[in-house]
């Protein structure tokens, strides 16, 4: 308690607090789609196209989310349109599309001298880089996925399960699609600033699979998701401030534990209907 | 006047003819299954249908106010949906959203509907069981149900006992005979021959290439050559003779 009234007398922590809980829930909600539909990887690859996209921001003096955030939402729509459709398989599309995209922020970066650009807060996040601008994006993604989420569930739930049910039915199935990778795509910039893009993809990932050990009904996986992404991100960034420990990685790690913990609990729940 | 008829239907996948001139009709109350071999153009077909594939010739009609939308689709199953966690009641109930314009949740008789095909089906004891829980026969009579909620009139099933054992197959096969029976007209696609002869009222047979598709009842089908040639017959007929 201590801890946490010392870290809200921060305005800092505080900026980051409230964007890492908004961007943790709209992750999670996102997640469980994504993931259902063997679309994990997209976070992934989004996170390195939006880091090579930053980096040139930077070296060319631009503002990095007018960048990064069209930029990112153009691969969304490329990469969900190469994995439904394309000659190059979908994982490997993504591959090719996110290494290349973080050599080109490589390069960018090393070829600016002058410039201080601080690599690892890029990579691994930091919660300085989070701006006031941060803030109203992120009430505004995450208003809009919440909305979605309330006035679309049972379309999502149609897409997610069936998608060529969905499509019998008469739901417009790609605009649905491509509404859940915008989503996707500015949630993964705003993220990143905190997370760092190569960790920004466990916010999608992890609570949806935690969720999936225990809980059976979709209803109750979104939930579930929503709350493990939120309360893990506040003891991260509360071990995160304690310990003087990186704020992305601390995240994943409470993440991890209790992707274990629910795998477990998993485990126990079947073994004892079994018998 | 006829559910769905059409009329010198040509359609293509990736540039590819893969059905020209194809002619037929299915009545209200009609069991037609739909055979052929691989690439003869079935899931095309099958696209062409509930709408997802534009015919590149010919037309399709709908009558009996039969709109595309309340087609009772009934999917194969892809590898994601087999450890998907979802209620019974929730895979149900979704069937029922072509009904629906935009508002946000389902309606009472929504909800009476999907648990009436429940009952129909036999799931009312897994209602609250998760999707992956079932087995594949149990997961196959949910997307049944489901496709119950979609439709009054019209079911299509898209090999619907692929994977499924033989007791099961037989089950499925009985079921969808008698749902036909209590007046849902039924298309299906099936590599099955037997079960389409031995169930059927009518048959589309489709032959990869062909341009003389066979439309027909199951009786004028078995008197065919098209029959001969699938069910081997013909063959084991002339190896009886000593021909080769």
């Amino acid at each position: 308690m201590e801890i946490l009234k010392e870290m809200l007398s921060a305005p800092i922590l505080v900026r980051a607090l409230i964007v890492g809980i908004l961007v943790s829930l709209c992750a999670a909600l996102l997640g469980v789609s994504l993931v259902l539909k063997r679309y994990s990887m997209i976070g992934d690859g989004l996170s390195h196209v939006g880091f090579g996209a930053l980096a040139i921001a930077a070296v060319m003096n631009l503002a990095p989310m007018a960048v990064a955030i069209p930029v990112v939402i153009l691969a969304a729509f490329l990469l969900l349109r190469l994995s439904s459709n394309s000659k190059i398989k979908g994982d490997s599309a993504i591959a090719l599309i996110s290494t290349g995209a973080l050599a080109i922020g490589v390069m960018a970066v090393s070829m600016s001298h002058g410039v201080n650009i601080d690599l690892n807060s890029y990579l691994f996040g930091s919660i300085v880089s989070v701006s006031g601008g941060d803030v109203v994006i992120s009430v505004i993604l995450a208003c809009a996925v919440l909305l979605m989420f309330i006035f679309f569930y049972t379309k999502i739930f149609a897409i997610t399960f069936d998608e060529s049910f969905a499509k019998a039915t008469g739901i417009n199935v790609n605009l649905y699609n491509m509404l859940i990778a915008l989503l996707t795509a500015v949630t993964i910039v705003i993220g990143m600033r905190l997370m760092g893009s190569m960790l920004i993809s466990s916010l999608i990932i992890f609570p949806a699979l935690s969720s999936m050990r225990v809980f059976k009904s979709f209803k109750s996986v979104t939930i579930c998701s929503a709350v493990i992404s939120v309360v893990t991100f506040v003891i991260g960034m509360i071990i995160s401030y304690a310990a003087d420990t990186p704020c992305g990685a601390s995240i994943v790690c409470v993440n991890i534990a209790a992707f274990a913990g629910f795998f477990i609990a998993g485990a126990l729940l079947s073994r004892s209907k079994k018998s | 006047m006829a559910l769905i008829r059409t009329e010198k239907l040509t359609l293509s996948y990736e540039n590819m003819t893969v059905i020209e001139n194809l002619d037929f009709e299915v009545k209200s109350g009609d069991y037609l299954c739909i055979v052929g071999e691989n690439g003869s153009g079935k899931s095309t077909l099958v696209k062409a249908l509930l709408g997802l594939k534009k015919p590149v010739g010919g037309l399709i009609e709908f009558g009996d106010g039969l709109l595309q939308k309340e087609i009772g689709y009934l999917p194969q199953q892809t590898s994601a949906q087999r450890d998907f966690p979802a209620s019974v009641s929730e895979v149900v109930i979704s069937g029922c959203l072509n009904s629906r314009g935009i508002r946000p949740f389902y309606s009472a008789k929504e909800r009476k509907k999907a648990s009436e095909n429940i009952k129909l089906l036999g799931l009312s004891d897994l209602k609250n069981r998760s999707y992956r829980e079932l087995s594949g026969g149990q997961q196959q009579r949910v997307l049944l149900a489901r496709a119950l909620c979609a439709t009054k009139k019209l079911l299509l099933l898209d090999e619907p006992v692929t994977g499924l054992d033989p007791m099961v197959t037989a089950e499925m096969y009985e079921l969808i005979s008698k749902i036909n029976k209590s007046g849902v007209t039924v298309i299906m696609v099936t590599h099955d021959i037997s079960a389409a002869i031995r169930y059927a009222s009518h048959i589309l047979c489709m032959r990869e290439g062909a341009e003389e598709h066979f439309f027909g009842t199951t009786e004028e089908f078995l008197k065919s050559d098209m029959s001969n040639f699938l069910t081997g017959s013909k063959r084991e007929r002339s190896a009886e003779n000593g021909d080769t």
